[in-house]
């Protein structure tokens, strides 16, 4: 998939310009209450300007006015700009994506051809080797290797298959061999890419907790400059200050908080991208804000913890056995298991099985009840499985199970590793040591998380003294061992009573339940229908450790809104000896005292006031889209750190910006 | 060093020191810990509790603490109304002073339940004792009121899920008996001992040095006077106040009343360390607070002990610094201490002129009604900085990455949206009702000639401040302002009602709805609430909202005058 290194291209930029002006639709604006007020000073100054062509000077010349409504204009279509080039990106991203499903021909179960916009929900078709999927869907037969890489990028091919949790296809990925017959799962244009796409484009974006509690908070701001513009009408009639409309349109705009108004749409939209840009895609804003807020992780073991699967490493034969012959054993039992773990047992044992010559083998599958699996031929009953299990074989058919094998068992879990113990004719003869690869890079990720304040905890079938082994090497805070589904469910459950968030991932059906409980539930894309549904969010890559920037870019908005918010309101400070002196300075020349700055005239520093508030928003626009950088140095630095930044940085720019701004109006009156 | 200087810094330790005990004990009152008091007060609150037919053990969520509360203040509202317009002929008057008109009976009324004190009439002429009498049990009422709202916050801080938040009746009746009843009699007995009077007898006539004959009004002054300074409402017994030596005869009780001022505003931050068991909490709200408190004081001991330079360049000297509207007995440091203790307490009591202090001195004590939580009145002042922490909180969480969480609850959009109402509320009573005020004054100033005494910026500053005392319960006035007129009786009895039960109602709500939500245990992500970091934070947004409504009316009253002096 191509990712756009750079904020926008010139096509995005068009198309934001356009929209800006088609924003200023005030039933549109109405949901801004910042920029709205903003919007209707430009009306009023319009309406003043048009009155000084009149000829009417007492409201100060029209090219005074003129130019402070242009500001206020600009000001406006800025905010409306960085709204939407935040959604030209975000679109623009998703497009990359849908471009995949371009339409296709489609092979219906009775054998006609449709094409791919034409399936409906619950439609059934067939794809073989070498067919584009013409839509989402999930495999109700047969099994097919798929290169997914439109999708994700990753070029090695996939498994899926009916029945599992790994049962779902994704429209515009590819079938490389065998034959799937497959259920339509979603409307034409309501896929979850389909739905990402509406929200990042407004038409069903819903404002978030957070972003309604912060949209009450910068109303209320808005309010008391309100307040605060409107009396000091008397106040200045009282000293004998005609104050112009322009003049107190002018202080209304500054001192309201525009920067953080007119970019916070922006942040929240850019929030969703920047998780699309991650390959996730997210049903709803707030999912993105409530992974900020994550306390408790939930990681299965394989795949995120430890490197696929599990590997064998050694033969430990029983007391009286020569290792040729539990390697033998070893090898026959493991000949028709296709499974990693069966696969590496041969490679470890390097033999060709073929070179084994046994009459009519028959092969016995794993089952859950039996929890282990051979081969049976002429005269020989080779089992390999769980302790316990070859255990009661043994013990069933009379023989002793050496005491030396149970110590090796117990050796090889409290190293983490998995044993397998292998039985020929009902008597043990030795045990085969599985070890999980702990993937390099985690234990750092997982100090990260734990400096984030978020406990991780990992979820697997392990057998509890493998568990705790893994769990040490790998630094997570906390396990769930031989974990059943609903282990997961009750373990969220008995967080969320404690008041924790709770994050996982999960693909299986039966992971649905706990997904849906989950505060973040991130199912990812090749899981069954049902876990994809019952999350919040779903990552197209299939990747484990994805949670983690999930829950970084959570934080990243939050930071982002909090930073710009106190910049827009520390602002206040400078634009008050901007404008307060300008007012007055008239009719109480001693103001001029007031003036810090040295600003060169009353008009000048007004205008500079608004030009300085104006420019700003586009100034900022590329930290709203990239947000401010989270580093997990704990929440008392964070805040230093971020109040130094934005709130004593807030206080100062404008006195330099403004200032400067002045020198540049100065040179033109 | 200065003697002046010496004699502040003396005031302002003794506060700290008795501060930090009696905060301890007024914890244990709310909790309800044995003290080794309860062999005097179990006895005396049994008899309340039996007479007033509450069980203080049942427990209250918080509108019910709040329909408690404004219960309680409307019947001795009706009670005041009927006593002040009918004292003329009622008992206790030897002094024979008419009853109250309507206008100013509210506006009396109202300033005394509201524990703001801003007096429109002169006791010795306009109150007989029944009504001071009336007044002084409001000085206990609308006192023990704030405390007792303000443990129900304290207790509605706790780190649990709940909804019943003790009793209201509980608390009111605990907050008069144990923490306002015995220290208010200490004051009292040390101000009888300096010869504040103390008697139900009438004026006395005395002989001049000159020979000629006075009449000295009398009456149960010193009772008035402790608890008035000690439950921050400031209603003096006599017009002057305590700048009167009947009120505050000598350097040794305005020790004592200074002091009492922000006792147990103070006290009341340490009792939240103590009910909360959270004392970094408590020392990060008196660290903002005394911060605070010296931005605004260390100025004005500056501008006043330089004097005026106006008077200067008249070629007086002023070695003594400004003394125009001071007592010769207090001097300008101890005066201007006084005025910012007063001012920003909410407490109202002046031992000097406020209307002729230096300019920039004068905005200090605006400032300090306009931020209203620097230590703040009894109980209400620690609620209204709750209210700027639920706003520090907001922004503060949102910088670190979470959404916003307070002491383990969540702060989200109903919490928000009554915060900012209520943080709405005062620059809108203040600003709204000088713009009205003005406006009137500059639509007719013949007619309205009366109410200002000085034309120009200072008579803006009289306006502005009259509704900033009103709209802070401080009750305090820049005095020079002609205020016994139906329109400013009304206009500030609106002001303080709205700016006494609002700030009440919002926070209890808030703390109320916190308490019911599920509690969040903290972790390396939370943004911690007891932390210099997030002091500094608070104080950010205090001074933000503060100055940031308040700079332009400042700058026309103030600081013009100020620069127009300077």
């Amino acid at each position: 998939m191509d990712t756009n290194k750079s904020l926008f291209t010139k096509d995005m930029v068009q198309e934001a310009l356009r929209q800006s002006f088609i924003k200023l639709d005030p039933r549109v604006m109405f949901r801004n209450p910042v920029m709205f007020t903003v919007e209707i000073g430009t009306l009023v100054m319009l309406i003043v300007t048009v009155m000084t062509l009149t000829g009417d000077q007492s409201q100060g010349s029209f090219g005074y006015n003129f130019t402070i409504f242009l500001v206020l204009l600009l000001t406006v279509l800025f905010a409306n700009f960085a709204e939407a080039i935040a959604e030209a990106r975000g679109k623009a991203q998703a497009e990359s994506l849908r471009r995949t499903r371009e339409e296709t021909a489609a092979t219906l179960q009775d054998g006609r051809m449709v094409s791919s916009s034409y399936l409906q929900k619950g439609d059934v078709f067939i794809c073989k080797a070498g067919d584009v999927i013409p839509a989402d869907g999930e495999i109700i037969e047969g099994l097919a290797t798929i290169d997914e890489s439109a999708i994700t990028g990753e070029s090695a091919p996939v498994i899926r298959e009916s029945g599992g949790d790994k049962s779902s296809v994704t429209g515009g990925t590819k079938v490389l061999s065998d034959r799937i017959k497959v259920r339509v799962t979603a409307q034409p244009g309501e896929s979850f890419l389909d739905k990402m796409i509406a929200l990042v484009e407004g038409a069903s974006r819903q404002k978030t907790p957070n972003e309604i509690a912060l949209t009450i908070l910068l109303a209320g701001f808005t309010l008391v400059f309100i307040i605060v513009c409107v009396t000091l009408k008397p106040f200045g009639d009282y000293a004998h200050t005609p104050i112009t409309i322009a003049a107190f349109i002018s202080l209304f705009v500054c001192l309201i908080p525009t920067t953080i108004g007119g970019l916070l749409s922006a942040i929240g939209i850019a929030g969703m991208d920047r998780a699309l840009r991650a390959n996730v895609i997210t049903k709803s804003g707030k999912a993105v804000e409530t992974a900020g807020d994550i306390d408790v992780l939930l990681l299965d073991k394989t795949g995120t913890i430890t490197i696929g699967n599990r590997k064998a490493t050694a033969f430990h034969p029983a007391p009286g056995v020569a290792n040729e012959v539990l390697v033998r054993a070893a090898v026959l039992a493991s000949m028709a298991d296709g499974t990693p773990e069966g696969k590496s047992i041969i490679e470890l044992a390097g033999v060709n099985p073929d070179s084994y010559d046994v009459a009519s083998p028959r092969f016995i599958p794993f089952t859950a009840e039996t929890r282990s699996s051979g081969i049976d031929a002429d005269g020989i009953r080779i089992r390999k499985g769980a302790t316990d299990a070859i255990r009661q074989l043994v013990e069933k058919a009379g023989n002793a199970f050496p005491q030396q094998t149970k110590e090796t068992v117990r050796v090889i879990a409290s190293n983490g590793g998995t044993p397998l113990v292998v039985s020929e004719n009902d008597k043990a003869i030795g045990v085969i040591e599985l070890q999980d690869i702990v993937k390099p890079g985690i234990r750092e990720r997982f100090e990260r998380l734990r400096k984030m304040g978020i406990k991780t905890v990992m979820v697997t079938g392990d057998n509890p003294l493998t568990a705790k082994y893994i769990a040490e090497k790998a630094g997570v805070d906390d396990f769930i061992a031989e974990a059943k589904p609903e282990d997961k469910m009750n373990y969220i459950k008995k967080e969320q009573a404690g008041g924790r968030l709770v994050a996982m991932m999960g693909d299986g059906t039966n992971d649905a339940p706990a997904l849906a409980q989950a505060d973040v539930g991130v199912a990812m894309n090749s899981g069954t229908q049902a876990a994809k549904e019952a999350g919040n969010m779903v990552d197209l890559d299939n990747d484990p450790t994805k949670l983690i920037e999930v829950v970084e870019i959570g934080k990243q908005l939050l930071m982002t809104r909090g930073t710009l918010t106190t910049f827009s309101i520390a602002n206040d400070m400078a634009k008050y000896f901007a404008i307060i002196p300008a007012l007055f300075i008239a009719a109480i020349p001693a103001l001029q005292g007031l003036n810090i700055m040295g600003l060169h005239s009353p008009e000048s520093a007004i205008l500079s006031a608004v030009i300085f508030n104006a420019i700003i928003i586009p100034l900022l626009i590329p930290l709203a889209l990239k947000g401010v950088a989270y580093k997990p140095i704990g929440a008392s630095a964070l805040l230093r750190r971020n109040l130094f930044i934005y709130g004593l940085g807030g206080i100062l720019v404008p006195f330099a910006g403004i200032k400067l701004i002045d020198m540049l109006v100065s040179l033109f009156s | 060093m200065n003697t002046e200087i010496l004699g502040v810094i003396f005031m302002y330790l003794a506060v700290v020191v008795l501060a930090i005990p009696l905060g301890r004990y007024i914890g244990k009152v709310f909790n309800y810990e044995s003290t080794w008091l309860d062999k005097l007060f179990n006895p005396l609150d049994r008899l309340f509790y039996k007479f007033g037919g509450i069980d203080p053990s049942v427990g209250m969520n918080w509108k019910e603490h709040l329909v408690a509360l404004l219960t309680i203040n409307a019947f001795w509202f009706i009670y005041s109304m009927f006593i002040l317009t009918n004292m003329g002929w009622l008992p206790l008057n030897p002094d024979g002073n008419p009853s109250m008109g309507w206008d100013l009976a509210f506006n009396t009324a109202v300033s005394f339940v509201t524990n703001t004190n801003l007096q429109h009439y002169s006791g010795e002429t306009g109150l007989s004792y029944l009504g001071q009498l009336t007044l002084m049990l409001w000085q206990f009422v609308s006192a023990g009121t704030g405390i007792a709202i303000c443990a129900v916050v304290f207790i509605a801080m706790k780190e649990r899920t709940m909804e019943k938040l003790g009793n209201f009746y509980g608390y009111f009746v605990r907050s008069c008996t144990r923490i306002l009843l015995p220290i208010a009699f200490i004051g009292a007995v040390v101000l009888v001992f300096n010869g504040t009077p103390m008697t139900f007898e009438g004026k006395d006539t005395v002989t001049t040095l000159e020979g000629a004959e006075q009449q000295v009004s009398r009456g149960p002054v010193a009772a008035f006077v402790s608890i008035k300074q000690l439950g921050t409402n400031g209603g003096g017994f006599y017009g002057p106040n305590s700048t009167n030596p009947m009120e505050n005869p000598n350097y040794l009780t305005n020790i004592l009343e200074t002091v009492y001022i922000v006792l147990i505003p103070m006290a009341m931050v340490f009792a939240l360390g103590h009910v909360l068991r959270r004392r970094k909490l408590a020392w990060m709200v008196f660290g903002v607070m005394t911060f605070g408190f010296l931005c605004l004081l260390l100025p004005t001991i500056y501008y006043e002990m330089n004097g005026n330079p106006a008077i200067t360049d008249m070629g007086v000297q002023q070695q003594l610094g400004s003394m125009e509207g001071k007592e010769v007995r207090f001097g300008p440091a101890a005066s201007a201490y006084w005025a910012i203790n007063t001012t920003a307490t909410s407490n109202g009591s002046v031992n000097a002129m406020h209307d002729s202090m230096t300019p920039l001195a004068g905005m200090f004590t605006l400032l300090g009604m306009m931020v209203n939580c620097f230590y703040g009145g009894v109980g209400v002042g620690f609620i209204n900085f709750y209210v700027f922490i639920i706003l520090a909180v907001f922004i503060g969480g949102l910088m670190v990455g979470r959404t916003p969480e307070f002491l383990g609850k969540k702060v989200e959009a109903r919490e928000v949206k009554i915060a900012m109402i209520i943080a709405l509320l005062h620059p809108f009573l203040i600003l709204g009702g000088t713009a009205l005020a003005t406006y009137l004054y500059n639509g007719d100033p013949e007619s309205y000639a009366g109410w200002l005494a000085n034309p120009g910026y200072h008579g803006f500053s009289e306006m502005l401040y009259e509704f900033t005392s009103s709209s802070a319960n401080n009750g305090s006035g820049f005095e020079g302002l002609g205020d016994n007129t139906p329109f400013w009786n009304v206009a500030c009895g609106v002001v303080m009602l709205f700016a006494r039960y609002l700030p009440i109602v919002g926070p209890v709500a808030i703390a109320g709805s916190l308490a019911a939500k599920k509690y969040i245990p903290e972790s390396a992500g939370t943004l911690k609430a007891d932390t210099s970091t997030f002091g500094m934070m608070v104080f950010a947004v205090i001074a933000i909202v503060a100055a940031l409504a308040f700079f332009p009316s400042l700058t026309l009253g103030p600081i013009a005058e100020y620069f127009s002096l300077y």
